[in-house]
């Protein structure tokens, strides 16, 4: 006799409800944050080419060589494709690991490829840290605002997310200190300081050269294990010969920093292919929780970009990448000095983000609905805080759109600033009120 | 036994610009698969510049619009559709632009003998000329707590707050307006939610089983599309009256705003028996967790057949 499987509830039995989901009671508790939104439906507008998405972060791929990538991935199916398509090591391919250990050195980093774990993306990376450090009710210590993907990554491992105020030149010692200082007074457990250092997400601000060893220093003070994420360090906008490539957190204390890079961003995300860089004990745990996760990333992925970083110019397309972004950067900036009087942002020095704070009153997520129907979408500032705050904030990505489409963009949300400003004035209401349902989860393309 | 339909071509049209797409989508990609398994051809097509000239090349039997909010619902898209000349599912511009309002709508049924919410509908610009205060304290003097505050137009969930504290009024509104031009302000009922479908294949408008949806707080759009939230019985835990009454409102509903095909009336069922009109959709969701399709499975068709039905009932066969 073979056993057959349990029977989902039956759908529809007169006078008996149906939940229309039969494993409704079975599922864990860390779920229980994850739920279909509003917002994430309004983005399904966004993706529709009427409308001027300045919401997702999607590199800009039409300024890759299709030509010469297309060449790269038939010669190496043909060549090696037995290897490319078959299982491979958990810890990555050592080739590109080397390879990897090269474009650190561009940042000011001293690694060996054995320190090195590819991962699928550098999310994955962040899901793996957090995996073997943070229990539930760990403290994570992360800036405010902080990376919504990595801030969906806390909170599915039931960590508790502190923010530590920023300003224009990043992440504020003196802030962190106080909060480390502050916690271990509390006897909570602080597992990581989660940072995005470089052209910060969503900030667009830097961490100054004269604060990275300041905020190393504290963290090694209490104890708190760096997670520097840094997938735009290679995309700075400034002149080189002047203003070098900052030092990474990492190159200051290689035993207090997991560094976690990718190629998504210098290259094509696509590939999914991303990197830890993490003493040595750490890497271990790192590569056996990988291992059980996904048995080992992509070899056609890893094999791909290892070929491409050692036949083409890669130094020369992240080049003309800075030089795009650069482009428009200064058309966000100039749109929005033109158009939005009212409100501040900030100036990156690089990536493909700046942070703009609304007047007064205002609130940027509930306003989202308003500026869809004016074709013209964006990432409210609530999606970066863990705490449910930063409602008169927005993120801007400027690194899809054309210079003009960015242009007609900002000018079509300063006519919804204006409407919303003009709304909120007439009833009183400053901004404080009714948010729109659901876990602020903008999905994939749009993190 | 099911019956086969391979002569029907049908182009299921879903998507849009409205704040529905990601629902419209949905929900076409589940009645094209419906229509499918009932052995027709469908496929779906998003409202975009393409779409005339797909209409002519693909000349289908039948196109089915699946669109949630503005063009969707409001009778543009079926007055281009009538223009072209092509034969589709559901209401004609006119009753949909009835529907769409849910002004119109009410005051319609309510002059044909139907109970529906006391209600003031109050656009943005009046607030412009006349102030917000004093207009707001006259709502709350004449229509009292709580008070349900929606968008004029559209069906969804989206920009709907219930105030139970007069405080909370402003903030309402303001959400309200973030969808919309004209707000509808309700009286509350309480009783039970519930949803009457109605379909007419011919032989005049029929109501399917009613569906009683049980939320553990507001049925706002994470209650609509996270299945779980909700609890959903079909037919509604409604004794013999309630449920003729709430067939009969949603029959009459459909007939005094010259509806076709098919459309879905939702309501609240008071202790009293009394069944009372919210809104009316003539084109409802067809997700997983939307009511129609809930209706049609527990209805002597199922959902396949149904569907199937109402397409050749559209082409006249």
């Amino acid at each position: 006799m073979t056993a057959s499987p349990p029977a989902p509830q039956e759908p529809l039995t007169p006078g008996r409800g149906t939940r229309l989901d039969p494993w409704y009671a079975s599922y864990a508790e860390r779920t229980h944050g994850m739920k279909a939104s509003e917002i994430r439906a309004l983005f399904s507008v966004a993706n529709r080419p009427e409308v001027v998405s300045l919401a997702g972060g999607m590199p800009y791929l039409a300024g890759l060589p299709m030509e010469i990538v297309a060449e790269v991935t038939d010669r190496l199916l043909r060549e090696r494709g037995a290897v490319a398509l078959q299982y491979g090591s958990g810890q990555g391919d050592v080739a590109l690991r080397e390879q990897i250990t090269t474009v650190m050195a561009e940042e000011g980093i001293t690694s060996h490829p054995d320190d090195v774990v590819v991962t699928t993306g550098s999310q994955q990376a962040l899901d793996l840290v957090t995996r073997i450090f943070v229990d539930p009710g760990d403290v994570v210590v992360a800036e405010a605002p902080s990376y919504v993907g990595a801030l969906g990554v806390f909170r599915a491992y039931q960590a508790d997310v502190v923010h530590v105020e920023m300003d224009d030149d990043g992440l504020v010692p003196e802030a962190l200190e106080a909060t480390l200082t502050r916690l271990a007074a509390e006897g909570r457990r602080v597992k990581l300081l989660y940072t995005v250092p470089n052209f910060h997400n969503p900030g667009g601000t830097t961490l100054s050269l004269e604060r990275r060893p300041q905020v190393v220093e504290i963290a090694r003070r209490h104890g708190v294990l760096v997670l520097e994420d840094n997938p735009y360090g290679l995309l700075g906008f400034d002149d080189l010969t002047e203003n070098p490539v900052m030092p990474a957190l990492h190159s200051y204390n290689p035993q207090g920093v997991v560094y976690l890079g990718s190629f998504s961003k210098t290259f094509a995300p696509g590939y999914r292919v991303g990197w830890a860089l993490a003493p040595h004990a750490v890497r271990e745990r790192l590569v056996l929780a990988s291992e059980s996760a996904i048995l080992c990333p992509s070899n056609m992925s890893q094999m791909s970009i290892a070929t491409y970083l050692s036949t083409c110019d890669w130094r020369g397309q992240v080049k003309s990448y800075r030089e795009v972004y650069r482009e428009r950067r200064d058309a966000t900036l100039h749109a929005l000095a033109e158009h939005m009087p009212h409100a501040t942002w900030t100036r990156p020095a690089g990536g493909f983000y700046t942070w703009v704070t609304l007047p007064e009153g205002l609130d940027a997520q509930a306003m989202l609905p308003r500026a869809v129907t004016e074709l013209v979408a964006y990432v409210p500032g609530t999606a970066f805080y863990a705490d449910g705050t930063g409602h008169r904030y927005m993120r801007l990505s400027y690194c899809y759109p054309t210079p003009e489409r960015i242009h007609e963009g900002v000018r079509r949300l300063a006519n919804v600033v204006n409407a919303e400003l003009d709304l909120v004035r007439m009833f009183g209401t400053g901004g404080a009120g009714t948010r729109l349902a659901g876990t602020l989860n903008p999905g994939p393309n749009q993190a | 036994m099911t019956t086969t339909h391979t002569d029907l071509d049908v182009l299921v049209l879903a998507g849009g610009l409205s704040h529905e797409r990601d629902v419209s989508i949905r929900s076409g990609r589940r009645v094209a698969d419906a229509l499918r398994s009932a052995g027709m051809t469908a496929h779906v097509h998003d409202v975009d510049g393409d779409l005339l000239a797909s209409l002519r090349q693909a000349r289908p039997d039948v196109v089915w619009p699946i669109l949630h909010g503005s063009t969707g619902e409001d009778g543009s898209v079926r007055d281009v559709l009538d223009l072209v000349g092509v034969p589709y599912v559901g209401t004609d511009a006119a009753g949909s632009r009835l529907s769409w309002s849910k002004p119109v709508a009410k005051t319609l049924l309510a002059r044909a003998g139907a109970s529906t919410p006391r209600f003031t509908t109050l656009p943005q610009t009046l607030f412009r000329e006349l102030g917000t205060r004093g207009v707001l304290e006259r709502v709350l003097d004449v229509l009292g707590l709580p008070l349900v505050v929606k968008p004029a137009s559209g069906g969804s969930a989206l920009g709907v707050t219930v105030v139970r504290d007069a405080a909370a009024l402003p903030q309402a509104m303001v959400a309200c307006f973030a969808y919309g031009e004209e707000a509808l302000i309700e009286q509350y009922v309480d009783g039970v939610e519930v949803a009457v479908s109605v379909v007419d294949l011919g032989d005049g408008p029929r109501a399917l089983p009613s569906v009683e949806i049980a939320t553990d707080g507001a049925y706002d759009y994470d209650a609509r599309y996270n299945p779980g939230r909700s609890e959903y019985f079909v037919p509604g835990r409604l004794d013999e009256a309630q449920e003729r009454a709430a067939a009969d409102l949603a029959v009459l509903a459909h007939r005094t705003l010259g509806l076709r095909h098919l459309s879905r009336t939702d309501m609240i069922v008071d202790g009293d028996g009394v069944a009372w009109l919210l809104d009316i959709n003539v084109a409802p969701g067809m997700t997983e967790t939307s009511l129609f399709p809930l209706a049609a499975e527990a209805s002597p068709y199922g959902v396949e057949e149904l569907y199937a039905a109402i397409v050749r009932r559209a082409a006249g066969r």
